[in-house]
């Protein structure tokens, strides 16, 4: 075993960690400027979205650079920004960023697949007249995941978490003219928020528990050792502390967003978007954003835990990680759409990272986090390389016979797919499944997730072996003049290519730098790493399978090449668990008669509900008040009108009347004028007499 | 010297003879004329009262004659312009066919 030495913490923030909130801001600023710009300003349009992007991309290298320093000089680097966002009476709701080892990973990984992704898109979606939009979206997007990678706040970690799920929504429904993408979009934004449902309550319960939502703060913040306790000592539900049931509330959230078991349904779907939407959203890093929330608030889901034990959250977690690993990649088996492949298989790989959290801790769930972002965003890339060079063919069956027509997208492709695989010791796929499968053998609850975990890797060895052949190998079943992508977008590919084999480097046994990094400890190079006991016989164990998984599978499926029109070898051999494959396992269907059918009958009865008693009470209400009106017009009609008329024709018979004095003569005026006067001489006359 | 009963009888005569002739004559001119001699009688009192007053010496009845005297001009002038405006309009001074003011 490494030896552990913890290192001290440090908790002074310094000047890089003071700008540390350009890095969401730059691109989400650059995101509300394109949004402003004309259709045809597509050059203006990626400029910023790159150049933001790059700026964040050297803002965290320089802060990661920091860390790796501190690191080096034996200090556990955890600086924070705090500020108070809302004063609620004696509460406070705070927001804040943090620069520890974790978030560096997490914003130059975002940060480095995001920008290639930027540019190979410039080519990709060269055609398409949403340009501008597209790249407002990824540049929100960007800044959004950034902002999830450097939140010292479950709030504002909550925030950036839906503005990528929105962002997610809107771009998997960018082709909206699309009835499966409008659909699609619908299912994502939906299926996700069931799980940030239970996440919200994980944060309120949080928030009412310990008063703070900030991860650290000097020893106040929620998952410090003083809130923990608290929250260990009241008792939830089923024999869960506190502790637990708001770590599985919160694990509900991440599983909705990383396609976990019971809510994967919308990632397979998700791919209607751009083919760079779904390597950089729903690849590399909008669905581990799941995995680092968990890696995020570790200390939570391991609080209780005694020395080598674990908690009743991480085995959850453990568990729903490992079926999601084996169930996705079965699916993955029986797909012929070279995108649905690569999504079942993310959504395997993110079961991977779950089970990794659950039973190794932070760095062996991260570690792989990091990898398959990497080579996830490179079989993306890839097949949208494909897919451009084919003519938006995405039916692996039309393919065949690539690898001359495209050598640069069929050697990094094979790169991705080797990885992926876990082939050994080039790869990095292959290092850092190889830490969960290591963590597995010594987990000490149960040995079945081990178990579960090689037949997955044995299933992903046969799948992407089956896709490869399909795509490359053979000849031509499809359009016949495909023809190799432009260097815009195969340079991404080169580098991702370099970054998929070499970041092994970091985590191999011998020298686990990543894994010291992560938990403040200082890494040695040893070659006595291998030789600890069980690991060799384990390496040896993954590589049998992942060379069995490829040899059975090329077999199968390598240079045969069957018409589009036959059946697939496997389906002629077993047709019926083949169709359930295929038609993934009917969970889609699953939903469909349960969760469909009884929101279909709720909405009905809703809808009667609205209807019959609402509705009748708002027209009895209606049907009252014209009764009132009735009434009030009889009254008007008969009493009202009838005594203005009246008093109306007296005031003109009465002005008819005096209108006869009025004879316009002016003699008669006179006259009457006199007889006033002489009238009123009478009257002075006969008052001075008395 | 004449009692102050002599002047107001003067003007009293005056008076009716002035309003005899407004109410009596169809001319609108012989009406303003009428009108005219009314008022006269009226300065008249104005003036008789002055002398027989308590304060002959302080000029008052006299500045109210000419002030009364000045409005009547002004009336006078403005009376005989409509009948000019009427006579122009209607082809006849005859105050018997303007009642188009009848209610």
């Amino acid at each position: 075993m490494q030896e552990t030495i913890s290192f001290t913490p440090q908790l002074t923030a310094s000047p890089i960690t003071g700008i540390l909130w350009l890095i969401p801001a730059v691109p989400m600023v650059a995101s509300g400027v394109i949004a402003l710009l004309k259709q045809p300003k597509r050059r203006t349009a990626s400029t910023l979205a790159i150049g933001s992007l790059s700026f964040s991309l050297l803002l965290s290298l320089i802060a990661f650079g920091h860390v790796v320093r501190d690191w080096t000089l034996g200090i556990a680097t955890r600086e924070t920004v705090n500020f108070t966002w809302i004063q609620v009476g004696a509460a406070n709701v705070d927001l804040g960023w943090v620069l520890d080892p974790l978030s560096a990973v997490m914003m130059v990984m975002v940060a480095l697949v995001g920008l290639l992704i930027f540019i190979y898109s410039i080519e990709y979606m060269k055609h398409d007249e949403n340009f501008t939009r597209f790249f407002c979206f990824m540049s929100l997007f960007a800044g959004a995941m950034l902002g999830v990678a450097i939140a010292n706040s479950m709030l504002l970690l909550f925030m950036c978490w839906e503005l990528v799920g929105l962002t997610s929504y809107l771009l998997i429904g960018f082709w909206y003219q699309k009835p499966a993408a409008a659909a699609a979009a619908k299912k994502a934004f939906l299926t996700t928020r069931i799980g940030d449902v239970f996440f919200l309550l994980g944060i309120v319960w949080l928030f009412a528990q310990t008063g703070t939502l900030l991860f650290y703060n000097g020893g106040a913040g929620s998952l410090e050792a003083g809130a923990l306790g608290g929250l260990l000592a009241q008792p939830a539900a089923w024999g869960l502390t506190a502790a637990g049931a708001i770590g599985l509330l919160i694990f509900a959230g991440a599983a909705g967003k990383s396609g976990q078991l019971p809510l994967h349904v919308w990632l397979p779907d998700a791919m209607e978007g751009p083919t760079p939407v779904s390597a950089l959203i729903h690849a590399a890093t909008m669905v581990a954003a799941g995995v680092y929330l968990i890696a995020r608030v570790y200390p939570l889901m391991q609080a209780g835990a005694l020395a080598g034990g674990t908690t009743t959250a991480l085995t959850v977690v453990t568990w729903v990680g490992a079926s999601t690993a084996v169930f996705a990649a079965l699916i993955a088996v029986a797909q012929n759409d070279i995108k649905r492949i690569l999504a079942y298989s993310t959504i395997s790989q993110l079961g991977y990272m779950m089970a990794g959290l659950g039973m190794g801790g932070v760095a062996v769930g991260m570690f792989h986090l990091i990898t398959h972002a990497f080579f996830k965003a490179l079989l993306f890339l890839g097949a949208g390389s494909v897919i451009h060079g084919c003519h938006e063919e995405q039916d692996i069956r039309r393919m065949g016979g690539l690898k001359a027509d495209m050598p640069l997208t069929f050697a990094t492709y094979g790169i991705g797919m080797l990885a992926l695989c876990g082939f050994p010791l080039l790869f990095s796929g292959f290092w850092s499944k190889d830490g969960i499968l290591e963590a597995a053998m010594h987990w000490s609850v149960a040995k079945t997730p081990l178990y579960m975990l090689v037949f997955g890797a044995l299933l992903t060895a046969f799948y992407m072996t089956r896709q490869v052949g399909y795509v490359f190998f053979g000849f031509n079943r499809g359009s016949k003049d495909a023809h190799e992508s432009p260097e815009v977008m195969t340079v991404p590919l080169v580098v991702l290519a370099f970054f998929a084999m070499a970041l092994g480097l970091i985590g191999t046994p011998a020298w686990p730098w990543f894994r010291g990094f992560l938990d403040g400890r200082a890494v040695g190079f040893d070659w006595h790493g291998f030789i600890e006991p069980g690991l060799l016989a384990l390496m040896a164990t993954s590589t049998v399978v992942v060379f069995v998984g490829i040899g059975l599978a090329w077999r199968l499926y390598g240079d045969q090449s069957p018409k589009p029109t036959e059946p697939d070898v496997l389906e002629a051999a077993a047709p019926l668990p083949w169709g359930w494959l295929r038609d993934r396992l009917y969970v889609d269907e699953l939903y469909g008669v349960t969760v469909i059918v009884f929101y279909g009958w709720w909405a009905r009865v809703a809808e009667w509900l609205d209807r019959r008693v609402w509705g009748g009470a708002v027209s009895g209400v209606a049907w009252a008040f014209g009764l009132w009106a009735q009434l009030n017009r009889f009254l008007d009609n008969n009493w009202v009108d009838g005594g203005f008329d009246k008093s109306c024709d007296e005031l003109a018979s009465g002005g008819g009347l005096l209108a006869r004095v009025q004879t316009g003569r002016v003699q008669t005026y006179l006259r009457l004028l006199a007889l006033a006067v002489v009238a009123l001489a009478l009257m002075l006359i006969w008052s001075s007499r008395a | 010297m004449t009692p102050l009963a002599g002047y107001l009888l003067v003007a009293a005569l005056l008076f009716s003879i002035g309003l005899a002739g407004a109410l009596t004559r169809r001319n609108a001119i012989l009406v303003l004329i009428g009108i005219e001699l009314m008022l006269n009688a009226a300065n008249l009192n104005l003036i008789a009262f002055w002398r027989y007053g308590p304060h002959p010496e302080a000029l008052t009845g006299m500045m109210f004659a000419i002030f009364s005297i000045a409005v009547a001009a002004a009336e006078a002038a403005v009376g005989l312009g409509l009948v000019i405006q009427i006579h122009r309009h209607a082809h006849t001074t005859d105050l018997d066919q303007m009642n188009r003011m009848k209610g």
